[in-house]
């Protein structure tokens, strides 16, 4: 569609060569840039794609270290089971006790109210670091040496993961979430043993006699 | 009445701000954005609240389906036909340069390297049938997923590897892979998910 030239003089009495219009039409150049867009929308991405930045000890290393064993206080150890559930108990097996296991989710009320209880004095310590770095006392270097200092704190939980064959995928990256989220820094996944197992199946069937009384 | 005369605007507009516009978005979209790899399976990484964001470079991308399969790729195209020579190489298979040029185009492959041959001779949309991509072998007897990886790793030390796994991969497969990269030493590694939103966390409960 050219643009209708507007002002027309139709005089008999001058006759001069037609003055063109510089104006151009810009609908199709227009046309043709919206053009453009809705194909680079469409073929490209804006987001990158996010990514959990995660370092497992070598072979040789983690050989080594089974031999230096954790303090029972410290240790916490999770258990991903099957239909996304997740077990937990505190300590190790000491003297043939079992330590007691209790069955939780992922949602904030489950896993994390129990984490956060158990590393409460490193998040509040951070979180108090925090509030001190918006009131600019000191500068990013200073936070980030402050905070390493913080999480290497002697009773921190240290955390074993352990993923059952059932268990899925989004499980072990919504375990390691809640390292994340509780500010957890010593934790490790680890292979299953047979006696995390069977403490699974003990509570399982516990379950069901419970349910067969009832 | 006298009739009241309303005066005849032009219908005209001037579209050269609209143009400025249009370009100005056109620019901002080509700067800020990268195109999107197409990938060999289908995958719904699972959601995280991480923020790092993956390098846009040197990536060895490990991909894992729901139901366990493998695929490898690798970015950089000079890397590829190097990467899939040494590949030939080991496997005393031989890849003439046309076959080479064909895998510097693939962005993830899932096929064992004794079918790579056939594979890199179908055209490319003849390639994303399910059939020519049974995953690739990671099994203590015909392990290729390592021998990708090591190989990779002695073209550049640069690479960093990268995990997309599917959220419903079971974890046997993760352990599996898991176990192969720690036994080349390659402890170091980026798991790809995706930002968490409100609606992942409802299904949490």
């Amino acid at each position: 569609m050219a643009e209708i030239a507007q002002n027309h003089r139709k005089g008999p009495k001058r006759r001069r060569t037609k003055k063109l219009s510089t104006r151009v039409d810009f609908t199709p150049m227009v046309d043709l840039g919206f053009l453009l867009i809705t194909f680079f929308m469409l073929a490209t991405t804006l987001n990158k794609p996010q990514t959990m930045e995660i370092a497992l000890p070598s072979k040789e290393k983690s050989e080594k270290d089974e031999q230096t064993t954790i303090k029972a206080s410290r240790a916490i150890t999770i258990l991903l089971g099957k239909n996304n559930a997740v077990y937990y108990y505190e300590g190790t097996r000491e003297n043939d006790v079992d330590p007691v296991l209790v069955k939780t989710n992922f949602s904030p009320a489950g896993l994390r109210t129990f984490l956060v209880k158990r590393n409460y004095e490193v998040m509040s310590k951070i979180r108090e670091l925090r509030i001190e770095k918006e009131k600019k006392k000191f500068s990013d270097e200073e936070f980030d040496k402050k905070l390493t200092a913080i999480k290497k704190d002697k009773n921190a939980p240290i955390v074993l993961i352990k993923a059952t064959d059932e268990s899925v995928y989004r499980n072990l990256i919504d375990a390691l979430d809640e390292m994340a989220i509780c500010n957890i820094d010593r934790y490790a996944i680890d292979d299953i043993a047979p006696f995390d197992l069977d403490l699974i199946e003990k509570m399982n069937a516990e379950k069901k006699n419970q349910n067969g009384i009832q | 009445m006298p009739k009241v005369k309303i005066p005849r605007k032009s219908t005209v507009v001037d579209m050269t701000a609209m143009c400025d516009v249009a370009f100005l978005l056109l620019t901002f979209f080509m700067l800020t954005s990268n195109f999107t790899n197409k990938e060999a399976a289908v995958i719904h990484a699972p959601s995280s609240i991480s923020e790092i964001k993956i390098p846009e470079r040197n990536i060895m991308l490990v991909l894992v389906d729901a139901n366990g399969k493998l695929f490898f790729g690798i970015d950089g195209q000079e890397n590829r036909m190097t990467l899939l020579e040494k590949m030939g190489e080991l496997y005393n298979i031989n890849f003439n340069q046309n076959e080479l040029k064909e895998f510097s185009l693939v962005n993830s492959f899932g096929i064992p390297i004794s079918q790579m041959k056939s594979f890199l001779a179908l055209k490319p949309e003849e390639r994303d049938n399910p059939v020519f991509a049974p995953g690739i072998p990671c099994d203590s007897l015909d392990n290729q997923l390592k021998n990708w990886v090591s190989l990779t790793r002695s073209i550049s030390k640069e690479y960093r590897i990268a995990i997309k796994a599917d959220q419903a991969t079971p974890y046997p497969t993760i352990k599996k892979l898991m176990g192969t990269l720690q036994g080349l030493s390659e402890n170091r590694y980026n798991l790809i998910t995706t930002l968490e939103t409100s609606a992942d966390l409802d299904n949490k409960q």
